[in-house]
């Protein structure tokens, strides 16, 4: 109990308030808890639902939350108050600018190096192939989200699109990834026109309904369009990618075989790494490059004002339709690359949650940094790994995560993304018309 | 003919359900301008609740159907809008001055907390019930011999919700709690200067909206027979479709929205396919909104800068 009587210019709370608010959040919690925790409902055998009580776990859950309570109030007195902005001194501001400047390149020599370092171990190399597609993901989605500030709950749908557009050309017409690639992102686009195009009009969280609504319907259409789709078996045998030709098998015009080396299936793994870091460089510098063509500007000022925008000329229902398709290329890009490493695609690895993962990514990221969506793949995609024994566990935590990063700091953990112009002299204005967005 | 009536009896009983829920999501997006995504979970929870409360009083010996369907009700009622003030709480209010994509996507997460805390406190199985309220009434019989039957448990759900309806826009109309909440949807910064106390009244906002859910998701159990954890996310689409439709905000387009999903639903899975009933239903919430953005009894949306 030391710590509020650090804060002198805020009166602490007194000890009795505390225990009060704490035991009215564990009664709380009890009554929350106590049928959907202490009673366990099963259907047994038969098909008849017993129950039975598991008070135990009923009251360690009461007496973490009371416990909770008190050490979240005194973290609060200890923190200040709720709300306020702490300043950071410009010592540790200039450190952290010179940390960031010289982190993305540090950060991508290590990616480079990443199989030569880890080239035993299979584990690792798949692990950083996994992070790298959600880097793409991010990447892609956040040119959509956070670049031109549109909430897409849908982006699954296109790296679905991608995903089988790849599939199936190459399992029916037996046409090669390379050109199938292109092609899966130019449908993915298409398909972000095409759905773009009349809702686009929407305001943000309708927007983000209809983007829900389109990615389950993707989703349903895969299920049930059993002739093209194989329902939800999926697509088996996809062929492997190459090298412009040239197979990475055992074969003897195998590349192991061409170049004289004896062959080990790793060399494929990393050929994928690879790949999929190329995929993810050209995503990342070409959002960089369009940042600084007139569209880019553009996107940046939708997200901050559209009506501002309309007001200044810009076709708002065409600079959104471009940052849809974009979005949506970039995901096409990255389900053809899903598709040619599992091998086996279905409509399983295209829920809502996928959707939410990638944007959670974007979100804890900083919405429109490229390396805080970097550093949030990896962090996300290294913390489901160490969930990996607790699967139910891991989308609880996930969930409790996005509420509190949006609660804790709503602008992403990493960094946000300032527009690139912005007036450099500052004008006084009254408090209310700095608030973002509207309505 | 008998075909279609039949359908249209199961339409009107699911799209009773759908516009309890609706109803929860158009109040809150009236008063504080958010989807509240966890809502369909809301639900979910609710019909968890109504099946152990069910239990624990079948097991306790009870045998007076209607007095443990009250009970039922009752408890999942308040335990369900218990859930609904916490989440608010926790979830909703330190964020009602945040930037405007951060409520949503607060709201996408407590919908995966719920669905995965049902699902580790009361496990992945669906659970289902034994039938509870049994027989009905046999309306027309045709030549040909096909039946149109209304069963009791049609008759309840569409009565409850009747009741609950009733009671619900008398709250709304008549009392104290009803004129801050429709004060608070004109315009909240008035509203509190005139001595409304706006927290609150957004509160109960959210506690109402969850007992409606929770009245739901016992209709839903008593009907279908079965609860389970995933259940509320489709639900939940499907709710706001309706709300959509009758317009966002409105409380009598709420429901009007609910039935018309339910009705468009159940003469799709009739006459088209089942498969695609979903895929129906989330079409329709894509096409009301381009053409019919403020729906069927909304207000149209002046955009303010």
């Amino acid at each position: 109990m030391t710590a509020p009587s650090t804060h002198t210019t805020k009166p602490a709370t007194s000890v009795p308030a505390l225990l009060k608010t704490a035991v009215i959040n564990a009664v709380i919690a009890l009554v929350l808890f106590s049928l959907m925790v202490g009673v366990r409902t099963e259907a047994g055998s038969d098909g008849q639902l017993t129950y039975w009580t598991r008070f135990g776990e009923l009251a360690y859950l009461v007496a973490a939350v009371f416990g909770g309570s008190i050490v979240i109030e005194l973290l609060r007195q200890w923190i200040g108050p709720a709300g306020t902005e702490k300043l950071v001194p410009p010592a540790v501001q200039k450190g952290m600018s010179l940390v960031g400047r010289y982190l993305a390149p540090a950060l991508l020599i290590f990616t480079l190096l990443v199989p030569v370092i880890f080239y035993d171990q299979r584990y690792i190399l798949d692990l950083a192939i996994l992070v790298l597609t959600y880097v793409m993901l991010g990447w892609g989605l956040n040119v959509v989200v956070g670049l031109a500030g549109l909430l897409d709950l849908g982006y699954v749908a296109f790296y679905a699109v991608g995903a089988y557009s790849y599939a199936l050309l190459a399992t029916n017409f037996g046409w090669s990834f390379w050109i199938c690639l292109p092609l899966a992102g130019i449908l993915a686009a298409f398909w972000g026109v095409l759905l773009g195009f009349p809702v686009l009009r929407l305001r943000g969280d309708y927007l983000a309904i209809v983007t829900l609504a389109f990615g389950e319907i993707i989703r349903l259409v895969l299920i049930n369009w059993q002739d093209l789709t194989g329902g939800p078996n999926g697509v088996s045998g996809i062929p492997r990618p190459t090298l412009f030709g040239i197979p990475l098998d055992r074969s003897d015009d195998g590349l192991a075989a061409k170049l004289g080396i004896e062959f080990s299936p790793t060399h494929r793994i990393v050929f994928l790494f690879y790949l999929i870091l190329a995929l993810a460089l050209l995503t990342n510098w070409v959002t960089i490059r369009l940042r600084r063509l007139p569209i880019g500007r553009a996107w940046e000022a939708l997200r901050e004002d559209e009506v501002a925008c309309r007001a200044l000329g810009i076709n708002t229902t065409t600079t959104k339709l471009t940052a849809f398709a974009t979005g949506a290329m970039f995901g096409g890009f990255a389900g053809a690359f899903f598709a040619t490493r599992q091998g086996f695609i279905s409509p399983e690895s295209f829920t809502f949650q996928e959707s939410a993962l990638v944007l959670a990514i974007v979100v804890l990221g900083g919405m429109g940094s490229q390396l805080g969506v970097a550093l949030a793949a990896l962090a996300m995609i290294g913390g489901f790994e160490l969930f990996r024994g607790l699967e139910t566990y891991r989308m609880l935590v996930f969930g409790w995560a996005m509420v509190l990063i949006m609660i804790w700091r709503p602008r992403g953990l990493v960094g946000h993304r300032a527009p690139t112009v912005y007036l450099k002299k500052a004008q006084a204005i009254s408090s209310d018309l700095v608030k973002e967005g509207h309505g | 003919m008998d075909y279609f009536a039949q359908q249209l009896i199961n339409g009107l009983v699911l799209g009773s359900i759908y516009g309890l829920i609706a109803i929860g999501y158009t109040m809150v997006y009236g008063i504080v301008g958010m989807i509240n995504f966890a809502h369909g979970d809301v639900f979910m929870i609710g019909g968890f609740i109504a099946l152990i409360t069910f239990l624990i009083l079948i097991s306790l010996g009870l045998t007076a159907i209607p007095l443990i369907l009250l009970v039922v009700l009752l408890v999942s009622m308040a335990i369900t809008a218990l859930y609904g003030w916490t989440i608010e709480r926790i979830a909703y209010r330190p964020l009602r001055h945040s930037f405007r994509l951060a409520p949503m996507l607060s709201a996408i997460g407590m919908s995966f907390v719920l669905t995965n805390y049902s699902q580790v406190a009361q496990g992945a199985r669906v659970k289902p019930i034994p039938p509870v309220i049994t027989g009905g009434y046999t309306l027309h019989e045709s030549a040909d011999g096909f039946v149109i039957q209304l069963s009791n448990i049609q008759i309840i759900v569409v009565i409850t919700t009747i009741v609950v309806l009733a009671i619900f826009t008398w709250l709304v109309s008549n009392t104290r709690l009803g004129r801050d909440m429709r004060a608070c949807e004109q315009d909240q910064t008035m509203a509190a200067l005139l001595g409304v106390n706006v927290d609150r009244t957004i509160s109960m906002t959210f506690v109402i909206g969850a007992a409606l859910a929770a009245v739901a998701g016992l209709m839903y159990l008593l009907y279908y027979g079965l609860v389970d954890f995933f259940m509320g996310f489709v639900a939940g689409i499907k709710a706001f479709t309706a709300a959509v439709l009758g317009g966002i905000g409105s409380l009598p387009g709420a429901m009007l929205g609910g039935l018309a999903i339910g009705l468009i639903e159940t003469f799709w899975s009739a006459y088209f396919s089942v498969e695609y009933k979903d895929v129906a239903a989330f079409s329709i919430l894509i096409v009301v909104l381009i053409f019919m953005p403020t729906g069927l009894l909304g207000r149209p949306e002046v955009e303010k800068v």
